[in-house]
């Protein structure tokens, strides 16, 4: 069970990730990092089914940063989510669709922060908040023990204090 | 089963993934021919034992990073839906010099890949004149096992490696405390990890409890062979798709060693002695009193 959460503020965007990779019911890491930086301003938060997370999020960084390399400028946090979006679509119904959820957080010089949600059936919205997974604490029966914090505002990406809630 | 039949299904699934129609074949022994192995056991004796949670590739691998590089060990054991297939098979498979897998799932299909991966390390090798980092050999087997996701192709490899020099600057995104060696989990589902500590296949829940409880970076050489050993022990001992041998690697900056294999039998028989001893000891304890 994997959780994601993005808040929007007035001028930054905060997301929480948590840290396990796991297989069936064993925990392999629990470090595991699930934000992919796709520019200076733009982190992509991605859970799933197994290798379709890293393929599919490594596929849209890599091309972020084509983009940029070709054109001279970043993508944009909406581009870049609707092109995240589009090639969700166009895989979903072909063989191989890939089951990720994701949350697009960026900053942009000219529109501010932005925080974006979309699910598997590729579906996309702009939202002030949003989450994927059940991130319950103490009524859980499995509880998440660590989460990667990160604050995206206009001088790009920080990390904050990884968070550990509950026992060990 | 028919031959047509053995040659149309699909080909051996380890462990308790065989409760499907499955031809007995591909045992790493190479003299031994589908003509030889007998076929599918009767339902009746496979599906007699239900399944507590989904577990797959029936074996027991770990390996784990220490300061002395890095210590690999399974155990020897293929099982085919409730028959032991091989008693004596290699999981770990030396990929070049400085690059052993250990390989769970479907043992065709892991030596297979092996040799895939082999190859396509050496022409890497040959193109670019240096050698292939760990990171990057876990990377490339990953993308080669990507198209096969969601097909009956199973494979759980644990590559440890020595990167040398030559290998050239690469993300070392975890404390590797100035170490060149690395470990990977990829899996044919498409998981590829970095870690300190793998253990894969159904007893790797045992050997984690050992391993958790017991590994840490400063374990001698000595001491991380016996924690390896023990793990596997622990494992072939309560599970059953694991069992006969353990073979030991150990990968430094001079390569991989092998340790001699060594039956665990000789340990049951010696933990039974040991344990027969100590009731007696403890009677007459209460004797003397």
């Amino acid at each position: 069970m994997e959780y994601l959460i993005g808040i929007q503020g007035p001028d930054f965007v905060l997301v929480a990730a948590d840290n396990v990779a796991a297989s069936s019911i064993i925990q392999m890491k629990h470090d595991y990092d699930k934000m992919f930086k796709l520019s200076e301003k733009i982190l992509l938060l991605c859970v799933g089914e197994a290798g379709d997370t890293v393929q599919f999020a490594e596929y849209i960084q890599k091309n972020v940063q084509l983009y940029k390399m070709r054109n001279g400028y970043e993508l944009s946090p909406a581009a870049a989510a609707n092109f995240t979006r589009k090639n969700l679509a166009d895989y979903l119904r072909s063989r191989t669709p890939y089951h990720v959820n994701l949350l697009l957080a960026g900053y942009d010089d000219t529109d501010g922060p932005g925080l974006y949600y979309m699910d598997y059936l590729s579906s996309l919205a702009k939202a002030p908040f949003a989450a994927h997974g059940y991130g319950l604490n103490k009524r859980f029966i499995l509880n998440l023990p660590s989460f990667t914090v990160r604050l995206i505002d206009k001088e790009g990406i920080h990390d904050l204090e990884k968070l550990t809630l509950g026992t060990k | 089963c028919t031959r047509a039949k053995t040659l149309s299904s699909p080909c051996v699934l380890f462990g308790q993934r065989a409760l499907q129609n499955c031809s007995a074949d591909s045992s790493e022994d190479p003299f031994l021919t589908s003509s030889t192995l007998p076929t599918c056991l009767p339902f009746a004796s496979s599906q007699s034992v239900p399944l507590p949670f989904p577990m797959a590739h029936g074996t027991t691998t770990l390996a784990f990073m220490f300061q002395g590089g890095v210590l690999a060990a399974a155990d020897t054991r293929s099982s085919c839906s409730g028959l032991v297939a091989c008693p004596a098979s290699q999981k770990i498979l030396p990929i070049h010099s400085h690059l052993v897998g250990l390989t769970s799932g479907t043992s065709a299909d892991c030596a297979l890949w092996k040799r895939i991966l082999a190859r396509e390390l050496r022409l890497y090798q040959l193109r670019h004149g240096r050698r292939l980092s760990t990171s990057g050999a876990a990377k490339l087997l990953s993308h080669m096992l990507h198209p096969f996701k969601g097909t009956e192709l199973c494979v759980a490899a644990t590559l440890c490696g020595w990167d040398g020099g030559e290998t050239g600057p690469g993300s070392r995104g975890e404390t590797t405390k100035n170490q060149m060696t690395d470990l990977f989990y990829v899996c044919s589902d498409g998981t590829r990890l970095r870690g300190m500590l793998f253990s894969v296949g159904s007893g790797s829940p045992y050997a984690y409890s050992i391993l958790d409880q017991g590994v840490h970076w400063g374990l001698t050489v000595d001491e991380a062979k016996s924690i390896a050993r023990e793990a596997v022990y622990r494992a072939t001992y309560r599970d059953a798709y694991s069992g006969n041998c353990v073979d030991m690697y150990h990968i430094t900056s001079k390569g991989w060693t092998r340790r001699n294999r060594e039956d665990l039998k000789e340990e049951y028989y010696r933990e039974k002695e040991r344990r027969k001893h100590e009731k007696t000891e403890r009677r007459d304890v209460t004797f003397s009193d």
